[in-house]
């Protein structure tokens, strides 16, 4: 049942166009978690988030510049090669710069049915920035109503919140399993769960994970010695061979914080009443949850987060790997590997690459978990 | 090329060179001294609205960053060290070159125009790229591990979306303020102005704040003025020139002294225009260029004089700091001022409503968020100046103003613009090869019909 969801992922685009053809429905996709999936979910749409192919191409050069990160050059790639030319619509939540050219030469190249683009706030920590951002979702709402033909009632925000927020709490009941001294998932299957769940339709994806719950995960790996706790944290994250090299050795991931994983799913949209206010709750679901260094600032919130889940995940080692030329990230990592290191936590520090260099890394990684397991003392 | 070009037209320096080296010398200096002098100084980015530090007092000195980056980058020896010490630190190579150099002149404790460095009483920000409130909040945290001066920081938002739109029919470009953002970014400063009032102790003076705006927007509006007299042909100001002369505004736009000297530099540069004399007296050609030059090899534009061609400017030096609007037929024009407009300044919120309205249209700045509106302008910019190409600078140091390049770059030649690309760094001489990139001026010029 775990392996499904390996298989969504290696199949993506082979599901979303099997979705149209069943459903009759709208795809859209999406750079950047700050895309409010629950509006889609509203008005019918399957969103898909845009992630690389992992593999070398030659096709972004002449439109986007080398020193941009590879993800966005990979995505670029990706819509170049005509891999998602069953989009009918584009968007992009605001955040970094990288991505938004990988949106802007998509949407020159390849254009779609329908584009947008979504001003997701950056001051996330003033007040003004959540009437900004439900006047925003205002703005798409009616631009998305137009498209589909027909209006978004506050039943069907109300709808796509239940969608997506069910989903989330089936991740957060797996992620709890993951606090165990021997976790049934590792860090790549949970990685597999969780980037599933952002190319699939949310509510086949959320029965699959509670059938996961009930039936495959109670008891699994027992037999496994989970090794040393590690924690990922980083920008966008599917190199899931990376991952599972780490985990082909005497270590666990056991936690996460990036943008395939915890960031994306893991705060929920607050809905308490029949009066409250659907769209101004989803906004405040995306000005609350754990921002992207991008827009954690003045103070830093995330780190606190980071440091939360290490205590709650007994992890006894960050590797921060993040994307090559991610500023946001960039900017982070001087700070944050010296508060984990005053905790005594210690890190490691990966860069990646459209392709991972696994050989290099499993030396470094190696040695870092080594330094984990044998304590002070090596020899 | 040609060793032998004759001179066509007449050229002089310009009068005011001296005041300019003066008026800049004596900003460094201000905020070095002012705390000596019982006053505050600020630090934070150069897309600003400076009236409202200004608001404070007469006493309230800034020091921008970018300026302060690319002045380290000039001195490339001390731009080493900068470097040096922020690679020691941790921080990637290919973070913004300025910001490296910012935070490089903080860990070894030198201030680029001579001392220790001078830390300021809080940092001022306006975030636009992915870099801007980062800098500044690492500079604080920076400052407070090394000397226990973490000043306190405060960023708003600009992230509000396009200010231009395309109008589909005609091709040309339209002011579209996003009303929703404009009282978002308005709500910011609000906030911020209360703040600042506790953290300083002084009151926000609203005399003060209206006089500073209309600085803000004559200086803004001055530069404009002088960067159109630059489409007569000879072009009374070169590029080399323009990047000297629009720094002011990337120091202060609110500064009276400015004010005047910007009137003067207008004054001067139409009687250029009036007499015909030229920044270059051997042109022929003319090209621009784009983003900000590699700030410590400026003699590259000396080495395209030798061709006869001068630079006339770009849509980033013109665009940087000026204030435009565009026509119906796709001409470039200054934008009107409220003053121009009419309008009278009544009350705070109103005149951070018009400053913030002023701060989001600017042309230059659209292009961090979507990339089209750029090469629609520098194809303006190619045929209002009368330019016979365009050179790109691909500028690792910069990834906000390098968005899209490679885009506009095809979209100019798709247009027929002959364009060359030219990769470097604005503030790491590491990352720029002087030779090679002659070598592909050459090739240029020479498609160019020039040599």
């Amino acid at each position: 049942m775990i392996e499904k969801f390996k298989e969504i992922y290696e199949n993506r685009h082979a599901y979303a166009e099997n979705w149209k053809r069943e459903t009759g429905g709208k795809v859209m996709g999406y750079f950047c978690t700050y895309v409010p999936e629950e509006i889609l979910y509203a008005a019918d749409i399957l969103p898909v988030r845009i992630l690389g192919g992992h593999k070398p191409q030659s096709v972004t050069e002449p439109h986007l510049f080398g020193m941009y990160c590879p993800f966005c050059r990979d995505c670029l790639a990706q819509g170049l090669l005509g891999k998602y030319d069953y989009l009918d619509g584009l968007m992009i939540g605001l955040s970094c710069l990288h991505i938004r050219q990988s949106f802007h030469s998509w949407k020159l190249h390849r254009p779609t049915e329908f584009d947008y683009i979504l001003p997701m706030p950056n001051a996330l920590q003033s007040p003004a920035s959540l009437s900004f951002l439900k006047g925003e979702y205002e703005k798409f709402k009616s631009a998305l109503e137009e498209w589909i033909g027909r209006t978004i009632t506050d039943d069907d925000l109300r709808r796509g919140i239940e969608i997506v927020d069910r989903d989330r709490k089936m991740m957060k009941q797996v992620y709890e399993l993951r606090k165990s001294e021997t976790p049934p998932i590792t860090g790549a299957e949970s990685l597999y769960m969780v980037v599933a769940s952002q190319m699939s339709d949310k509510r086949e994806h959320a029965k699959l994970v509670e059938q996961c719950l009930e039936k495959e995960l109670p008891g699994r790996l027992k037999d496994r010695d989970a090794g040393v706790r590690l924690m990922v944290v980083g920008s966008e994250d599917d190199n899931f061979a990376l991952l599972e090299m780490i985990e082909g050795g005497s270590a666990t991931i056991v936690c996460d914080d990036h943008c395939t994983g915890t960031r994306y799913f893991w705060d929920e949209v607050q809905l308490d009443s029949a009066e409250t206010d659907p769209l101004t709750a989803i906004a405040r679901r995306y000005v609350e949850r754990t921002p992207c260094p991008d827009k954690d600032w003045p103070e830093r919130i995330r780190i606190e987060r980071i440091l939360d889940f290490v205590d709650d995940y007994g992890v006894s080692g960050v590797i921060i790997a993040q994307q090559k030329f991610c500023d946001p990230h960039e900017c982070e990592k001087v700070h944050l590997r010296e508060t984990l290191e005053n905790k005594g936590i210690k890190t490691l520090a990966l860069e990646f690459d459209v392709t991972d260099p696994i050989g290099p890394f499993r030396i470094r990684t190696d040695a870092f978990v080594e330094t984990l397991s044998a304590g002070d003392d090596l020899f | 090329m040609s060793n032998e070009l004759k001179a066509k037209y007449p050229s002089e320096p310009l009068k005011c060179w001296k005041k300019a080296k003066e008026l800049r010398e004596k900003y460094y200096r201000d905020y070095a001294m002012a705390h000596e002098k019982g006053g505050i100084r600020w630090s934070g980015g150069a897309n600003n609205i400076e009236p409202i530090p200004a608001a404070f007092g007469k006493d309230v000195y800034p020091l921008t960053g970018e300026p302060y980056g690319a002045s380290i980058a000039y001195d490339k020896p001390f731009a080493a060290k900068c470097h040096a010490a922020a690679e020691e630190a941790g921080y990637p190579r290919d973070l913004c070159a300025y910001m490296r150099n910012y935070w490089g002149s903080m860990l070894i404790n030198k201030f680029a125009f001579g001392g220790p460095y001078q830390h300021p009483d809080f940092y001022w920000q306006f975030h636009v790229c992915s870099s801007h409130a980062k800098w500044y909040q690492e500079a604080s945290r920076i400052g407070s591990k090394i000397a226990a001066k973490g000043a306190p920081v405060f960023v708003t938002d600009l992230g509000v979306g396009p200010y231009f739109l395309k109008n589909e029919k005609t091709g040309h470009y339209y002011a579209a303020p996003n009303e929703n953002g404009i009282r978002y970014v308005v709500n910011q400063l609000h906030e911020h102005i209360e703040k600042l009032e506790k953290l300083l102790g002084r009151p926000f003076q609203d005399e003060l704040f209206f006089e500073a705006a209309e600085n803000y927007w004559e200086n803004i509006s001055l530069w404009t003025r002088i960067c159109l007299l630059n489409q007569a042909i000879p072009a009374p100001l070169d590029e080399k020139t323009i990047f000297s002369l629009y720094v002011f505004l990337a120091l202060n736009k609110a500064s009276g002294e400015f004010v005047e000297f910007h009137r003067e530099l207008l004054d001067e540069v139409q009687d250029r225009v009036d007499r015909g004399i030229a920044a270059l007296p051997t042109e022929r050609a003319r090209i621009m260029d784009d983003i900000q030059p590699p700030w410590g090899f400026l003699q590259l534009y000396r080495y395209i004089e030798k061709f006869g061609c001068v630079c006339i400017g770009s849509v980033y030096s013109f665009g940087l700091m000026g204030i435009w609007d565009i026509d119906e037929d796709g001409t470039l024009k200054p934008k009107a001022t409220p003053k121009e407009r009419g309008i009278e300044i009544k009350d705070r919120d109103q005149c951070l409503t018009l400053l913030v309205d002023t701060i989001l249209a600017n042309i230059w700045s659209q292009n961090i968020i979507e990339q089209s509106f750029k090469a629609y302008l520098m194809e303006r910019v190619y045929e209002q100046w009368h330019c016979e190409g365009i050179m790109i600078h691909f500028n690792r140091g910069c990834e906000g103003l390098t968005m899209g390049a490679a885009e506009q770059r095809l979209y100019l030649a798709e247009k027929g613009i002959p364009v060359v690309g030219y990769e470097g760094n604005m503030g790491d001489e590491r990352e720029f090869d002087l030779a090679e990139t002659e070598e592909k001026i050459n090739a240029f010029m020479e498609s160019l019909g020039l040599k």
